[in-house]
């Protein structure tokens, strides 16, 4: 299979970038599949994570940014736990979704992205994650007001959603996390 | 035995039942838990897909809270469990991390609080015979398969428990409850995690695996321990059934729910009511012990 490397707009090569914010070193990957075989997405997306790793070390530019596998990666450290070289795969897609959300206008990033956004204003505001307002944030950012409606009247019954915020949260802590990672 | 609680935010919405059934076992098996006062969300995923300072300082800011407390800490949610031992680690071997997350806190947390999941708790300092000799009742043989999910087990050179690719944690506890804890090759699949609103198509994909293959061992029921594997595995059944044709009617139990009711906790204490699919057929097995 021939592997084409598109550099984008970036003259700069992603693999130092990902190395200064995961400090994962990729170069010693070995290609030999172990964690493509256990991704539990592979099947869904056209980029495994062997190849992200194998394009990195070709000198891919921004454009590997665009792969799916980026916002698809479910963290679920099945590549990681399984790699003969130990190479922490799943930090290196965080790297790549940072990188990704720091350059993508906020309108077309990603759903995951605008539900990360929505959870973490309701960390942020409450100092615990806030249902509800999450919910309501998330369905604004991605107007999709009546997905998973039809779940709603279940869960107020059954107290499976909080309908308001709790306020025991101690957020000196917050207030300096978010200010000082200025997010 | 006494331990700061770390419950995590799910404990006030979609598992509540996790949160209540955990505190009841605690209770009949004279485990001493006490809440972190004013514990904070530990950030999740969206934190380490956003920032690494970010997902490493939330979960500090509450073990810096448990060091305070001068207890040693016990989680309920595998996904919490997992960011405070992610972050405990990263403080404990990576000195640079460390003085970042105390000036990001203004406060210096040395990583000297240890994290255990309740699971942990139960075998490691009650152990199965003490179980057995305070269960009231039996699940008779009731067909179970455990399934660990990701959190709990990966990495295992960080989380450290049980064995990463065939945990029988769980197992162990349904075999001393009377049941049969059934072998199956998706104890540590991913179900989907926290793509739960933001990419449901995934989570459908991969949780119908997991039933699948639950429902192909002969299982009666699924034993679980994460709140967001319960929610993509009971609230998603449905679709799952709609829109890839099955005909799944599995329960889906926090383990913890199993073994309330087998040292005779009412099923309303344990919030049987709030499963979405019926755990009637689990219940209906339940006998006392003779
Ligand atoms: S498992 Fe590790 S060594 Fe093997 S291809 Fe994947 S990253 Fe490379
Ligand atoms: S962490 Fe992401 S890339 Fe790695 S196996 Fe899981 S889904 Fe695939």
């Amino acid at each position: 299979m021939t592997l084409v490397i598109n550099k984008g707009i970036s003259p700069n090569n992603m693999v130092n970038s990902v190395l200064e914010i995961s400090g994962v070193d990729i170069n010693c990957c070995l290609q030999c599949k172990k964690c493509t075989n256990g991704c539990p997405v592979v099947t869904m997306v056209d980029t495994p994570p062997s190849e992200i790793i194998r394009q990195l070390q070709l000198n891919a530019g921004d454009d590997i940014l665009k792969s799916d596998l980026v916002w698809m990666c479910a963290s679920c450290e099945t590549c990681f736990s399984r790699c003969p070289m130990k190479i922490d795969m799943a930090a290196v897609m965080d790297a790549l979704r940072i990188m990704d959300a720091k350059k993508t206008i906020p309108a077309r990033t990603s759903k995951v992205n605008k539900f990360n956004n929505a959870f973490l204003s309701t960390v942020k505001m409450f100092g615990r994650t806030y249902d509800i307002g999450m919910i309501a944030a998330y369905k604004i950012k991605t107007f999709n007001l009546l997905q998973d409606t039809d779940k709603f009247p279940a869960m107020i019954r059954k107290r499976k959603i909080a309908l308001f915020p709790n306020f025991g949260a101690d957020k000196k802590y917050i207030r300096r996390i978010f200010k000082k990672t200025s997010k | 035995m006494k331990y700061v609680y770390y419950p995590g935010c799910s404990a006030e919405s979609t598992a509540r039942d996790h949160h209540m059934s955990i505190l009841e076992v605690a209770r009949a098996l004279d485990i001493d838990v006490e809440e972190l006062k004013g514990w904070t969300c530990c950030g999740s995923t969206p934190a380490h897909h956003t920032d690494k300072l970010l997902s490493l300082s939330l979960p500090a800011a509450n073990l810096l809270k448990a060091q305070e407390s001068g207890l040693n800490m016990v989680v309920s949610c595998a996904a919490c469990f997992n960011r405070m031992k992610v972050a405990n680690h990263e403080i404990r071997t990576n000195p640079d991390v460390k003085k970042q997350i105390a000036n990001t806190l203004g406060k210096e947390y040395g990583g000297d609080v240890e994290i255990r999941h309740f699971i942990e708790i139960l075998l490691e300092d009650i152990g199965i015979q003490r179980l057995k000799d305070a269960f009231t009742h039996s699940i008779n043989d009731l067909k179970v398969v455990s399934y660990y999910g990701c959190l709990l087990v990966r990495p295992h050179e960080i989380t450290k428990f049980d064995d990463p690719e065939n945990p029988t944690s769980m197992d162990r506890l349904v075999e001393a409850m009377g049941g049969e804890a059934l072998d199956w090759p998706h104890k540590v699949e991913c179900c989907g995690g926290g793509f739960a609103l933001s990419r449901p198509d995934i989570v459908i994909e991969l949780s119908d695996s997991i039933l699948g293959m639950a429902e192909a061992a002969g299982a009666q029921c699924i034993a679980v321990a994460c709140p967001m594997c319960q929610v993509n595995l009971d609230l998603r059944q449905k679709d799952i059934n709609r829109k890839k044709n099955r005909n799944y009617n599995l329960p889906i139990v926090y383990i913890t729910q199993l073994l309330g009711l087998c040292l005779g906790i009412s099923q309303k204490r344990l919030g049987m009511k709030k499963c979405i699919v019926s755990p009637m057929p689990v219940i209906e097995m339940l006998s006392k012990a003779v």
